[in-house]
C-alpha cells in the first residue's frame, strides 16, 4: 500500500468516494427514509399536515373498502409471483437445458430466446394487447382458422382470464431471463465432473437432480430473487394491457397498480394520498425486504460448492 | 416424466424418444420456442406495412414492402423523433455519470485500504434490491423542491442512483483482480494517483465497463415508470412513454399502430442483434458471480 504524501493518499480517496456516496444518499437513502416517514402524516396533496401515527396503516390493512382492495390485489401478486415461479423459471430451465446440449442452431436460438427481454415492456404490453383484440386480434384468428372457435374469447375482457393472459405475456417476454442465467450456470459445471457421474448412472434424469440442479443452485436463488421483487413490483405490463383500474372489475388488480392510483389519483377519481399511498408503499417494501431476506439466506443454505 | 419414458424406450424403441432420441426432443423444444419467440415479432413488424383491410383480413400474408405510407405517417405526424432524441440523451447522461462515478467508488474501494471501506461497499450493495419504485413519493416531492420536476435531470438523477449499485459491484470486482505491480511501478516512476488510475488501471478495466454500460441500458432505455410519473410536458417525453401517447391517438388505425411499435423497437433490436454476446453477459452478469 502507498505511504508516501499521506494527506494527498487522504484527499485524494475522498474525492472518489463523495460524489457517488452523494447521489446514494440522496437519491436512494434519503427518499425511502422519507418514505417511511411520510406514511405517518396526513396530506393535503402535496402539502404534509399533522402526524397521525399508524393510521394511513390500519386504513389499508383494515378499513373497508380499502382492506378489500388490499387483499385483492396482493393475492393477485402472489398468483402472478407462483404462476410466474412455475412457467417462466421451469419452462426456462427446460430451455437451458437444451441450449446446454449445444444442439445444430443453439446459438441462434439464444439469441431469440433473448430477444423480447431487450424489448421494452410497453412495446410488449402494446403489441400482445392488439394480438388478443376479441375480434381482429392474430391470437383469435389463429384459434379460429383451427376450428377451435372455443378458444377464440376477450381475453383480456373477461375476469376468468385476463390475470392469465398477463401472466402469460410476462412469461412469453421475460423467459429469456432465466433461461440465459440457468445456462451460464449449467456451463460452468466441470466436465469432469460430469463424466464421473456419467459413469455411475444412464439416467440422464438422476444426472440433472443430483448434479446440474445443485450446481446451478447459486443462479437459482438470484433468479428467484429476482423474480419475487419483481412480481410484487409489477406495474408496467398492467398499467399498459388493462389500464390503472386492473379491468375487468379488479381481476388484474395489482400492488403496484392499487398503490399509484391511491398516491397519484386516476381520471375516473382525482382524488390522491400520499400518506395511505406511502402506507402500502412502506408495507409492500417491508413484505419485500423481510421475505427476500430469509428467502435468500435458505436459499443459500442448500447451495454446494464444488 | 423421463424417468418413465427413459424405462419405456427400453422396452419399446419405437416411442418417440426412441425414435428421435433426447437430443432430438430437445431440438424440437427449441424449435417451437424460438417460432414463439419471433413470429408475434415478425408479425408486428409485417402489419406495419399493411393497411386496416390487409391486417384483419390476412394477418399473416406477407406484406408489400414498398408500401412506407404508414412509416412516414408516424415519422410525419407524430412527436417521434423529438421521443427519440430525448431517450438517446437521457440514457446517454445517465450511464456515462453511472460509469464515472461508480468507477470513482469502484476504484477507490478495490485498491486503496481505508476506514470505513467494507461498509461504504455495503451501503451500495443495499441499493441492488431496494425497489426505488417504492420511493416514488419522497423523489416526487424531493425533486419539485430541487424544481428538476418535468425535466430530463429528474430521470437522470433516478437512473444513476438505481445504476450505481451494479456498477460498483461489478466493477469493483474487475478491479481487484488487476495486478498491483503495474500501479506499484508507475509510483515508483513517480507517477500520481490521478495519472495511475487514468493511464495505468482505466485502459484495462473497458471490458468491465461495457459489461456495466449495456447492464444499465436496457433498463434505463426501456423505463416508462419514472417519465410516467415526472414527466408531463409532450416535448420532453422518452421513448416508451411517447408511444402511449401515440398509442392513444391512433386506436382505430392498427397498421400506424404496429408500424409505432416497430420504429420503437428498432434501435435496441437492431443493436442487440450486433452485440447479442456481450448483450446477454451484461444483463445477466448481476445475477452471476
Amino acid at each position: 500500500m502507498p505511504r508516501l504524501r499521506l494527506t494527498g493518499r487522504g484527499l485524494w480517496i475522498t474525492a472518489l468516494i463523495v460524489p457517488p456516496l452523494a447521489v446514494m444518499v440522496t437519491f436512494v437513502a434519503y427518499p425511502i427514509l422519507s418514505a417511511l416517514a411520510y406514511a405517518f402524516y396526513d396530506w393535503q396533496g402535496l402539502q404534509r399536515g399533522e402526524f397521525v401515527g399508524f393510521k394511513h396503516f390500519h386504513t389499508v390493512l383494515f378499513t373497508e373498502p380499502f382492506a378489500s382492495w388490499t387483499r385483492n390485489a396482493f393475492i393477485n401478486n402472489v398468483i402472478v409471483f407462483f404462476s410466474l415461479m412455475v412457467i417462466q423459471n421451469g419452462f426456462g430451465f427446460v430451455l437451458a437445458y437444451a441450449l446446454w446440449r449445444e444442439l445444430p442452431g443453439a446459438a441462434f436460438h439464444r439469441v431469440a430466446v433473448f430477444l423480447p427481454v431487450v424489448l421494452s415492456t410497453v412495446i410488449i404490453g402494446f403489441l400482445w394487447k392488439l394480438f388478443f383484440h376479441p375480434i381482429f386480434g392474430p391470437v383469435n384468428q389463429i384459434f379460429r382458422g383451427m376450428g377451435l372457435d372455443f378458444l377464440a374469447q376477450p381475453w383480456l375482457g373477461q375476469s376468468s382470464t385476463a390475470l392469465g393472459s398477463l401472466i402469460f405475456v410476462n412469461a412469453w417476454a421475460w423467459v429469456g431471463f432465466p433461461t440465459l442465467v440457468f445456462l451460464a450456470g449449467m456451463q460452468r459445471i466441470p466436465t469432469e465432473l460430469l463424466d464421473a457421474a456419467r459413469m455411475e448412472t444412464n439416467s440422464e434424469w438422476v444426472l440433472i437432480r443430483k448434479i446440474v440442479w445443485p450446481l446451478v443452485a447459486p443462479s437459482a436463488t438470484v433468479v428467484f430473487i429476482l423474480l419475487f421483487i419483481g412480481s410484487f413490483n409489477w406495474f408496467e405490463l398492467p398499467y399498459i394491457m388493462v389500464g390503472l383500474d386492473g379491468s375487468p372489475y379488479g381481476s388484474t388488480d395489482v400492488l403496484g397498480l392499487y398503490f399509484y392510483r391511491t398516491a397519484f389519483g386516476n381520471q375516473s377519481a382525482g382524488v390522491q394520498d400520499f400518506g395511505r399511498g406511502s402506507a402500502l408503499a412502506v408495507l409492500t417494501f417491508m413484505f419485500i425486504a423481510v421475505v427476500a431476506a430469509f428467502w435468500t439466506i435458505r436459499l443459500r443454505k442448500r447451495e454446494i460448492q464444488i | 416424466m423421463s424417468t418413465a419414458s427413459a424405462k419405456a424406450m427400453a422396452y419399446d424403441n419405437k416411442g418417440i424418444l426412441g425414435t428421435l432420441g433426447r437430443d432430438g426432443l430437445l431440438q424440437i423444444i427449441l424449435i417451437a420456442n424460438t417460432i414463439l419467440m419471433l413470429f408475434p415479432i415478425v408479425i408486428m413488424i409485417f402489419s406495419g406495412f399493411k393497411s386496416n383491410p390487409e391486417i384483419f383480413n390476412n394477418p399473416f400474408a406477407i406484406p408489400d414492402f414498398t408500401n412506407l405510407s404508414n412509416y412516414i405517417s408516424v415519422w410525419t405526424q407524430t412527436n417521434f423523433i423529438r421521443y427519440l432524441f430525448n431517450s438517446v440523451f437521457v440514457t446517454g447522461v445517465s450511464i456515462l455519470s453511472i460509469l464515472v462515478l461508480g468507477t470513482m467508488a469502484a476504484y477507490a474501494i478495490a485498491r486503496y485500504e481505508f476506514f470505513g471501506a467494507s461498509f461504504i461497499l455495503l451501503f451500495f450493495m443495499a441499493g441492488l434490491t431496494l425497489p426505488l419504485k417504492l420511493a416514488i413519493i419522497p423523489l416526487f416531492i424531493l425533486f419539485r423542491d430541487l424544481g428538476i420536476l418535468n425535466t430530463h435531470w429528474a430521470l437522470v438523477a433516478v437512473y444513476v442512483a438505481m445504476g450505481l449499485p451494479s456498477t460498483v459491484f461489478i466493477m469493483t470486482g474487475f478491479i481487484r483482480t488487476l495486478p498491483r505491480e503495474l500501479e506499484d511501478a508507475a509510483r515508483m516512476d513517480g507517477a500520481s494517483e490521478l495519472r495511475i488510475m487514468w493511464s495505468v488501471l482505466l485502459p484495462l478495466c473497458r471490458p468491465a465497463l461495457i459489461i456495466s454500460a449495456i447492464h444499465n441500458l436496457v433498463p434505463i432505455w426501456n423505463d416508462f415508470f419514472f417519465p410516467l410519473v415526472f414527466i408531463q410536458r409532450d416535448a420532453l417525453k422518452t421513448l416508451p412513454q411517447g408511444l402511449t401517447a401515440f398509442m392513444g391517438e391512433y386506436t382505430t388505425n392498427w397498421g400506424v399502430m404496429f408500424a409505432g411499435l416497430t420504429l420503437a423497437a428498432a434501435p435496441i433490436t437492431v443493436i442487440y442483434i450486433i452485440l447479442s454476446r456481450q448483450f446477454i453477459n451484461g444483463m445477466t452478469s448481476g445475477a452471476l458471480k
